[in-house]
């Protein structure tokens, strides 16, 4: 049984589709992340399943039962907002209590309660300070505690970091999954960052344009994007455009613009003679010093961005767009002179296919 | 990258504290020169007898029963106008504050029309409105409530009537001012918390909105307490306010320390309310800053638990109502209930002027249904040297007022917004102090000074008293503008090499000139409807439009005066549509 259910659950405003039909299940206790651009229709999909916004088409079941035209206060929902929404004329303590107050529970009860979740977030002695009155982070965590201390069966999160600076970001983060686990709550949360979605998601339902471009784990996502689109919007991506030779069971071989050969991995099957694009993440490719076989590339530049270094390289399998490939920085290599040759090579399985015709 | 540098100073700047001050100086000769020095003449006036002191004058104010009677009405008739006022206004405030922008503008639309429309052309319509003949009358007989033509005019409920309906757009501004400050996600927030549309209102939006009900209901109950001419049009014998009795004294027994006494009075009741307001509210929430209660750790006070449970009765009882009702899908949209409300009552507020027009054109007299069409009255008006003159001179006058009033107002907005300085605060309070003094206290000092320097009955006199009322609004409206301004282009734009004269001519002006332009018109408009100065400042052949017009309402009602009525109506609507106009295109 899942807790949370969409089907073809759809929204227009005017003659604009905010969210095409979308089919979604999260399932009891996972976390379940929202992704994709400005726009791409995160928001919509929060507000449909917290009740803000109506469906024009489709159900939303939680815990099987239909609740696609329950009010907010109707659905076993609690969200925390962007901008945090704490009520500006109430204590912290009254904030928290509110959820309580207003599905009766005893006093003596809600204050025990509060108590216990102002020390779960760590902020045990701002009971009767106003939010004005608390940084940020704090309030953040206010906000956590207040939806959360009723225990929904879902708790949404619309980009509740976005307001944040990095490292408060970093830290709430871990904050927040700590949280989850210690509730054992649902969460479905909305990012558009696709390292906060790739760290704290057991699912990532990355969207584009109002419809779920790819739903699975970050590392699916990330290895096996089935769009260009998704190969592309998670993290650094070489496209290498070429034509499916063979390929069975997974595994296929790709011609490139200059005739070279490369074995790859298809995630699905696709007919011989497609047009495909081949992923290549910039730290799977090895650059082998002795030019050969294969794929061949000369170093246009090269520079440090931290961890990692990165070198541009021109291939003429690759038409003008430079490939980029990554090594961990250190001090032992040698800087190497632009215009000189590599080999590169890598993983089959790292090289993943993808149907070059898709619309991103 | 290498800056260019900027082309060198040709003469040396003057200290900023001298530039500051010379920005302010204007403003405050002004203010000091002829509102403050005429208020304090009238003060020491108050004191006087025969020449020397004396407390002679409120002896006989607080000694006299009419007096008592008077002011006690006055308050009567403010406190009721209020309570009604904000009442009645808060649906209106709430719903233009949740509405998305599009529609926000069309209600806002109605309500600045009121606003601007004058009391004197409003409390006109109510008569013609409430007349034996009127309106309201014959749809009273039609529907058979009565047979006979009943007096709804000359009493309490009909001043009060009016004074609501004139004050109404006050109030919902005011309130309004403080609701759009409130985010919205606060209730979505609260009704995903659990609570019940009622009890989000009652708990979250109220509390919220209470600044604005009490700034509301200041600006309404001190714009009442010193009306005059809806009680002096609109109500009997009996409904007379104090304002009035100030009128009287000047004008037909020049007992200019008894009505200074008067004045003096009038003055000590407004700064009460202000000083109570500010022990109760705090000043501050005028500004629409959220007032967040000063964190006072531990228990709350007793008034503040039985105030929770009066909400939390109120979402109660709301909720049960709405539980009767069977439950709208759409819930994006504004409920329908209020939607319902708000449009009758703009509808109301709009109507009484509207139901003028025709009776202008109408052969039949102000009799309802108009009857027959004709232009006689406007052209009596057209062809009257009196009603021509006195346009004349409220053209020249408001025109002159606006261009003053923005040439002093506009560099004390550039100092508010801009400049670096201690006592802003203060500025700003003594800016604002023509908008808290009732306009009757300032038009007797005037008359006073006028009087004695031989500006009465002059057109400078006018425009010098106008432009003191006129002021405040250009400031506020000058510094909304430039709040709005991101100062870096003017520094992208010097940076590109452009002076700063040529900055402001390609630059600035382009872009805050609508709101410029607004306050211009706005001042323009204030000039041209305002009555208590010209009252006795503007004589004999010498009125301007709203005087001529009040010295007419109060000898006989004739359709000519719905002509003039309805030009002044016209008028004001143009200009509104004008200034609607120019902020659209701004954005
Ligand atoms: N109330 C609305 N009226 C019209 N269009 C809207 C409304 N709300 C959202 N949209 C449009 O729907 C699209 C998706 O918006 P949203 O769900 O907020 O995106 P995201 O949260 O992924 O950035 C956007 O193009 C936005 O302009
Ligand atoms: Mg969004």
């Amino acid at each position: 049984m899942s807790t949370l259910e969409t089907q073809g659950l759809g929204k227009v405003y005017g003659d604009f589709v905010a969210l095409a039909p979308t089919d979604l299940k999260v399932e009891k206790g996972e976390f379940l992340t929202l992704l994709g651009p400005s726009g791409s229709g995160k928001t919509t999909l929060l507000s449909l399943i917290a009740g803000l916004a109506e469906a024009d088409s489709g159900r939303i079941l939680m815990n099987d039962r239909d609740v696609t035209h329950a009010a907010p206060y109707q659905r076993d929902i609690g969200m925390m907002f962007q901008n945090y929404a704490l009520f500006p004329h109430m204590t912290i303590a009254e904030n928290i209590a509110f959820p309580l107050k207003m599905r009766g529970t005893p006093a003596a009860e809600i204050k025990r309660l509060v108590q216990e979740a102002l020390d779960m977030v760590r902020l045990p002695h701002i009971a009767d300070r106003f939010p004005k009155e608390l940084s940020g982070g704090q309030q953040q965590r206010v906000a956590l505690a207040r939806c959360t201390i009723y225990r929904p069966s879902v708790i949404l999160m619309d980009e509740p970091l976005g307001a944040l600076d990095k490292k408060l970001r970093d830290q709430m983060q871990f904050e927040i999954l700590r949280i989850h686990k210690e509730i054992g709550g649902t969460i479905v949360y909305v990012t558009h960052d696709q390292e906060e979605a790739m760290t704290m998601s057991d699912r990532i339902c990355l969207m584009n344009g109002g419809r779920i471009a790819q739903l699975g784990s970050p590392a699916d996502l990330y290895f096996r994007p089935q769009s260009l689109f998704v190969a592309d919007f998670l993290g650094e991506a070489n496209l290498l455009e070429g034509r499916l030779v063979s390929g069975a069971d997974g595994e296929g071989v790709v011609r490139l613009g200059d005739a070279s050969e490369i074995r790859v991995t298809l995630p699905r099957p696709l007919d011989h003679g497609a047009a495909v694009k081949v992923m290549l993440r910039p730290q799977n490719i090895r650059l082998e010093d002795t030019p050969g076989e294969g794929l061949n590339a000369r170093l246009r530049s090269w520079s440090v961005t931290g961890a990692s270094t990165k070198f541009f390289l021109d291939a003429p399998a690759l038409g003008s767009e430079p490939l980029i490939a990554t090594r961990a920085t250190a001090m032992s290599h040698d800087a190497p002179e632009p215009g000189r040759d590599y080999r590169l090579s890598f993983d089959p399985r790292d090289a993943v296919a993808i149907p070059a015709d898709e619309a991103a | 990258m290498t800056a260019i540098p900027a082309p060198a100073a040709t003469r040396r700047p003057m200290s900023r504290r001298s530039r500051q001050l010379l920005m302010a100086a204007p403003m405050v000769l002004l203010l000091v020169t002829f509102l403050i020095y005429p208020s304090a003449q009238l003060f020491l006036l108050s004191f006087q007898k025969g020449g020397g002191f004396s407390l002679e004058n409120y002896q006989r104010l607080l000694g006299t029963p009419v007096y008592l009677t008077v002011m006690m009405l006055t308050l009567k008739i403010s406190v009721v106008t209020t309570i009604f006022a904000v009442i009645a206004g808060y649906p209106v405030a709430y719903l233009i504050s949740i509405l998305p922008k599009a529609k926000k503008g069309r209600i806002l639309f109605w309500i600045l029309l009121s606003f601007w429309t004058s009391f004197l052309v409003r409390a006109f319509a109510w008569i013609i409105l409430l007349g034996r003949n009127g309106v309201v009358n014959k749809l009273l007989q039609t529907l058979g409530i009565s047979d006979a033509p009943i007096a709804l005019m000359y009493n309490f409920s009909a001043v009060v009537i009016g004074m609501v309906h004139a004050l109404l757009p006050l109030a919902v501004l005011t309130m309004l001012s403080v609701m759009e400050n409130i985010d919205r996600n606060l209730t979505r927030a609260a009704s995903t918390l659990g609570a019940k549309p009622g009890m989000a209102f009652w708990k979250i939006y109220f509390p919220l909105s209470f600044p604005g009900v009490t700034s509301g209901a200041l600006m309404v109950f001190v714009t009442a307490i010193g009306f005059f001419i809806f009680p002096a049009l609109l109500g009997g014998r009996r409904e007379t306010m104090i304002t009035q009795i100030i009128i009287e004294q000047i004008i037909q027994t020049m007992n200019w320390g008894f009505a200074s006494a008067v004045a003096v009075l009038l003055l000590v009741v407004v700064l009460l309310v202000f000083v109570l307001y500010d022990r109760a509210v705090g000043l501050s929430t005028m500004t629409g800053e959220s007032s967040a209660r000063k964190g006072r750790p531990g228990r709350k006070g007793i008034f503040s638990r039985i105030g929770d449970a009066i909400l939390t009765g109120l979402g109660h009882a709301s909720d049960a109502i709405i539980g009767l009702f069977p439950r709208r899908r759409a819930r994006e949209g504004a409920p329908r209930p209020l939607v319902g409300f708000v449009t009758v009552l703009l509808a109301v507020m709009t109507l009484p002027v509207l139901l003028m027009i025709p009776l202008s054109f109408a052969e039949s007299g102000l009799n309802w249904p108009p009857q027959g069409f004709t232009l006689k009255w406007y052209q009596q008006i057209f062809n009257s040297p009196i009603w021509m003159s006195a346009l004349t001179r409220s053209l020249v006058v408001g025109f002159s007022t606006a261009v003053l009033a923005l040439l002093i107002g506009t560099p004390v907005a550039f100092l508010m917004v801009r400049g670096r300085m201690r006592g802003k605060t203060a500025l700003l309070a003594f800016t604002l102090m023509p908008v808290v003094m009732p306009n009757m206290i300032l038009s007797v000092g005037l008359f006073y000074l006028y009087a004695k320097i031989g500006l009465v009955g002059t057109n400078l006199g006018l425009i010098i008293g106008h432009t003191v009322i006129a002021v405040p609004y250009v400031v506020l409206t000058v510094m909304s503008v430039l709040r709005n301004y991101d100062t870096r282009l003017d520094l992208a734009a010097q940076s590109l090499g452009a002076t700063p004269i040529r900055t402001l001519r390609l630059v600035t002006l382009p872009i805050i000139g609508a709101g410029m332009i607004s306050a211009f018109l706005f001042a323009f408009t204030i000039s041209f409807d305002e009555l208590t100065i010209a009252l006795f400042t503007s004589g004999g052949m010498s009125a301007t439009l709203p005087k001529q017009l009040w010295d007419e309402v109060s000898l006989s009602i004739s359709p000519l005066l719905a002509a003039v009525s309805t030009c002044l109506f016209l008028f004001v609507t143009v200009l509104i549509v004008a200034v609607g106009l120019l902020n659209r295109r701004q954005k």
